[in-house]
């Protein structure tokens, strides 16, 4: 890749910020040129930030009807999954299952809520109620 | 040495960059590219039994820690590594040594990070970064794939530092203790270059050349017309440029290290073939675009136009390896 060729596409996933690229200049030499992006990063990344995303919502639809628990939603809407989330939080992933059940969660111990709520950056509080979208 | 005088270099990838920053910092002059290629951190895995967010890990370079690893070696140089099972104590030993002026390399998860952009922030546990001083409660970040040093607060670092799941980096923190050697000899050059032909020539069936086969493979498998093949496929250059930049700028960064290198191991034609890797990284680039479109809708899904194209790669990169390996050894 010449230096003339560095993508500066504007990946809007970047947030205005650039990335070090390696390329060759006008006299053959390879230097670092800073890249405000390309396209094909960007369709990817959102690609991965959409589908967590309508996860989250999916969650959100079905606990605001009540077959899901907000620790659900929580645990898509901060882009984890049932493996991250029950790591972070130091229970066995199917504990984590059984604790989503929304009769199993009503009656959660303050102990695992607590674990949820520092696995999340997240108060007790806001981990069992879902926000206003 | 101390940090008073530290110096930020926006780099390509997160751990050469880190760790050049670090031998800089120390008198001793590597470059990024300088960095990556003395280490042999070229490669390619698939590992399908690594999942992140229910996919396989698929790197194109070597593990966390083997750049840093690698390059003390060829330098002689002494690093000491902490992990910590308490944070409490993760953070009181960041902050003796940052105190003492100590630059301290860390490892940490990219989703905590405040200052990443919002839609870069996934859970992602293989990031490194150096913390250069203190504010108050805020540290003082040189992230190398930031343009500029950043602050971070105290509790989101911690959380980034201890963040749990694939690659967890338990609060990693690493940092010279001395360097025996600043010079870069021609057989540093040719026993790093050997190194790196042999990990991409190697014959486990997932690393290297017969990892790309072996992808090749399971792509090909993939039904054309599900979303799950989309995510699978999108999810490769996902990998391949935006977790560290990935496959064709790997190939960038090592034709980079190439070109240096050509100066100090002279008459092994390694400028020439820095600029054959040059054209392999474009065709990376053309394997990446060839992804997006279909992702996007604008071509249709063909797995099998994919894997054949990665099934070229594979040749080109074999032929590649196997001649620089003749022309260095």
């Amino acid at each position: 890749m010449d230096v003339d060729q560095v993508p500066q596409e504007g990946n809007a996933a970047l947030g205005g910020g650039r990335k070090a690229v390696y390329a060759r200049d006008e006299n053959g030499k390879m230097v670092v040129v800073a890249s405000q992006g390309w396209e094909v990063e960007e369709i990817v990344t959102l690609q991965a930030v959409d589908a967590l995303k309508k996860l989250a919502e999916d969650a959100y639809v079905r606990a605001s009807a009540g077959v899901a628990t907000p620790l659900e939603y929580w645990m898509y809407e901060k882009r984890m999954d049932h493996q991250i989330l029950a790591q972070s939080a130091g229970v066995w992933q199917w504990q984590l299952r059984r604790h989503l059940k929304v009769d199993k969660f009503s009656n959660l111990s303050d102990r695992y809520l607590a674990r949820y709520a520092q696995a999340l950056g997240m108060s007790v509080e806001e981990i069992t109620r879902l926000p206003t979208l | 040495m101390s940090t008073s005088d530290f110096q930020h270099q926006h780099a390509a990838h997160c751990e050469s960059g880190v760790i050049a920053s670090i031998f800089r910092n120390e008198g001793v002059q590597v470059s990024e590219a300088m960095a990556f290629g003395l280490a042999s951190a070229l490669s390619f895995a698939y590992l399908p039994f690594i999942k992140l967010g229910g996919l396989p890990l698929i790197a194109y370079r070597m593990p966390p820690k083997f750049i840093i690893k690698g390059l003390a070696k060829v330098f002689k140089a002494k690093f000491r590594f902490e992990t910590f099972r308490d944070p409490s104590k993760g953070k009181a030993r960041l902050d003796e040594l940052l105190d003492k002026q100590t630059l301290v390399g860390l490892q940490t998860s990219v989703y905590w990070l405040p200052y990443f952009p919002p839609d870069m922030r996934f859970h992602f546990n293989g990031h490194n970064l150096l913390a250069y001083g203190r504010d108050g409660n805020d540290y003082l970040i040189s992230d190398p794939v930031c343009e500029v040093t950043v602050t971070c607060p105290s509790d989101d670092l911690q959380r980034a530092r201890f963040a749990k799941g694939a690659l967890a980096p338990k609060g990693l923190l690493y940092y010279p203790v001395s360097i025996a050697k600043n010079e870069i000899t021609s057989s540093d050059v040719r026993r790093a270059i050997v190194k790196n032909c042999r990990i991409m020539l190697g014959p486990v069936p997932i690393a290297g050349i017969r990892g790309m086969r072996m992808l090749a493979k399971k792509v090909r498998a993939l039904p054309n017309d599900a979303d799950e093949t989309k995510a699978f496929i999108g999810h490769i250059i996902r990998m391949q440029e935006e977790i560290g930049t990935g496959g064709a700028g790997f190939r960038f960064l090592y034709a980079a290290f190439l070109q240096e290198a050509d100066g100090i191991l002279t008459g092994k034609s390694l400028a020439k073939f820095a600029e054959e890797l040059l054209a392999i990284g474009d065709q990376w680039r053309g394997f990446a675009l060839a992804i997006a479109r279909m992702v996007k809708g604008r071509d249709a899904v063909s797995t099998e136009a994919l894997s054949e194209q990665l099934l070229v790669l594979a040749k080109t990169e074999h032929d590649f390896f196997k001649r620089l390996k003749m022309a260095v050894s």
